[in-house]
């Protein structure tokens, strides 16, 4: 593993991390029993454990624009195996959200377009409609072509509804938008 | 608990892209007489997308749910994530009197704390308790199936005093002469959203668990959730194919002509052949809209 060197910390970022995700960063005792579970972590830059780490030296810009962070899907996976309940998945969405409010640079500017255009389609539609969330997708990603086959075999099958399945109280739905902020 | 009259929440996928696990569901269900509604014009769960970037927003759309299910009636869940994100923000209100005051004041509407939700799992365990299940046995007969879970028996620490059912498509299968296999595999998440944002991922990740599938000699794999089985249908390679089925698709298949041959056609990866090897082809006809 390649070595972090300490150049900047930020001395109130673990205390922030804990606030928003209420996640015990002191009970992790780096087992590694989470990364050692995690189905993705071999894609991330740093293993989850090493982001606990990086979070108590208060990396803070090295966390926030890391590919961990928008790689983990949230599958809880690592909490099954975590002897000492640190809640993975929260301090991640934590993460997530910090990165977005406080414009740092996102490492997986896909991931986060997608789940732009899922949030968009429940914000039109109140449920998610797959169809114009992969198209909007593929054209906010520039990338028309790959998956092309599939998304046709999926029309043959008619598991790609043209018209989405929709909420009447559309002005509920908004509503809920304007209480909780809308789209990052 | 009665288990006749549920309400009833479907979830986008089992909408939209798996309505086979949906209509499978009430078609099983209905076999026992149990009817389930719909809470009138629920809404999406959230989805991990949600959560992921914008947790107030997450909290807000589930609690919409909750608001408008009725609450004097156990409220049936079919996906696995919408459940964990549902009784998530159960749990939230719960544990935080202003945040339920909060939704109280949006929506206008008292919060039930104790509105009772049920997972599909927990149904089958009760209906089991009841008898039900009995005398079903012999239709699966030594049809070999890998069970499953991928990510729906983790769930995060604050929420692991509930039960995960653990065993219980294994159970099930076997008690309707199924033969269900080991296999290293039955845990390991489906890469969900990652499959449209990270395909080559997703791709890796499905590759493995199909393959896994095929060493433990499993002829299909049942799944209990219909964003994996959508996963594994699409990422997965022409070498490693072999049908999935939903988890209720199999539990319909048990009974005499209950499932639609409709069902099945919807399937990326056709499962007729392995249906006809084991006998398993004699369907009803569909009914409007399967
Ligand atoms: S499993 Fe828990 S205690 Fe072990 S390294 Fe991961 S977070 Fe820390
Ligand atoms: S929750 Fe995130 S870090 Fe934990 S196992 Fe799943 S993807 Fe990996």
């Amino acid at each position: 593993m390649d070595t972090i060197e300490i150049i900047e910390t930020s001395g109130d970022f673990a205390k922030q991390v804990e606030k928003l995700s209420h996640a015990n960063l002191n009970r992790c005792w780096h087992c590694l029993a989470c990364s050692g579970g995690c189905p993705f972590a071999e894609d991330m830059d740093f293993l989850p454990n090493v982001i606990i780490r990086m979070i108590q030296f208060g990396l803070k810009e090295k966390v926030l624009k890391s590919s961990t962070i928008w790689l983990c899907v949230g599958c809880n996976t690592c909490s099954m195996e975590c002897p000492n309940a640190v809640d993975m998945a929260a301090i991640m969405d934590s993460l997530r959200q910090m990165a977005i409010l406080e414009h740092y640079l996102i490492a997986e500017p896909g991931i986060l377009s997608f789940h732009n255009s899922v949030i968009n389609s429940i914000f039109r539609h109140g449920r998610t409609h797959k169809l114009e969330i992969m198209m909007k997708y593929k054209i906010a990603e520039k990338d028309l072509f790959s998956d092309f086959n599939l998304g046709l075999k999926m029309l043959a099958k008619k598991k790609l509804d043209l018209l989405p399945s929709k909420v009447k109280d559309k002005k509920g739905i908004k509503s809920l938008f304007n209480l909780s902020g809308g789209i990052s | 608990m009665t288990l006749k009259d549920l309400s009833y929440f479907p979830g986008c996928s089992l909408a939209t892209t798996a309505k086979e696990n949906n209509a499978s569901l009430k078609s099983f269900l209905a076999h026992f007489d149990i009817t389930v509604s719909e809470i009138d014009d629920w809404n999406c769960c959230g989805s991990s997308s949600t959560h992921s970037v914008n947790k107030k927003l997450a909290l807000s759309l589930a609690a919409r749910n909750l608001f408008l299910a009725p609450p004097d009636k156990p409220l049936l869940i079919a996906c696995p994530g919408c459940y964990l994100r549902l009784s998530h923000a159960k749990m939230e209100l719960n544990d935080s009197k202003e945040k339920a005051k909060e939704y109280e004041d949006h929506f206008k509407k008292p919060f039930h704390k104790d509105i009772q939700l049920l997972h599909f799992f927990e149904l089958l365990v009760k209906m089991n308790g009841k008898g039900l299940l009995k005398g079903l046995g012999g239709r699966l007969k030594g049809l070999k199936i890998a069970p499953y879970y991928g990510c729906m028996l983790a769930r995060p620490p604050k929420m692991n005093k509930q039960k995960n059912h653990y065993g219980l498509i294994e159970k099930t299968m076997a008690a309707l002469g199924g033969d269900p296999v080991q296999w290293p595999f039955l845990s390991t998440c489906c890469g969900t959203f990652l499959s449209v944002s990270k395909p080559g991922i997703s791709e890796k990740l499905v590759n493995r668990i199909m393959q896994g599938a095929i060493k433990s000699g499993a002829e299909c794999i049942v799944t209990a959730c219909a964003m994996c089985h959508l996963n594994l249908e699409i990422r997965c390679r022409p070498e490693n194919r072999l049908p999935v089925f939903h988890f209720s698709e199999v539990l319909s298949l048990a009974l005499e002509k209950n499932a639609s041959k409709n069902w099945f056609k919807r399937h990326l990866i056709n499962p007729e052949p392995l249906m006809e090897k084991r006998q398993l082809i004699l369907c009803r006809a569909p009914i409007k809209g399967e």
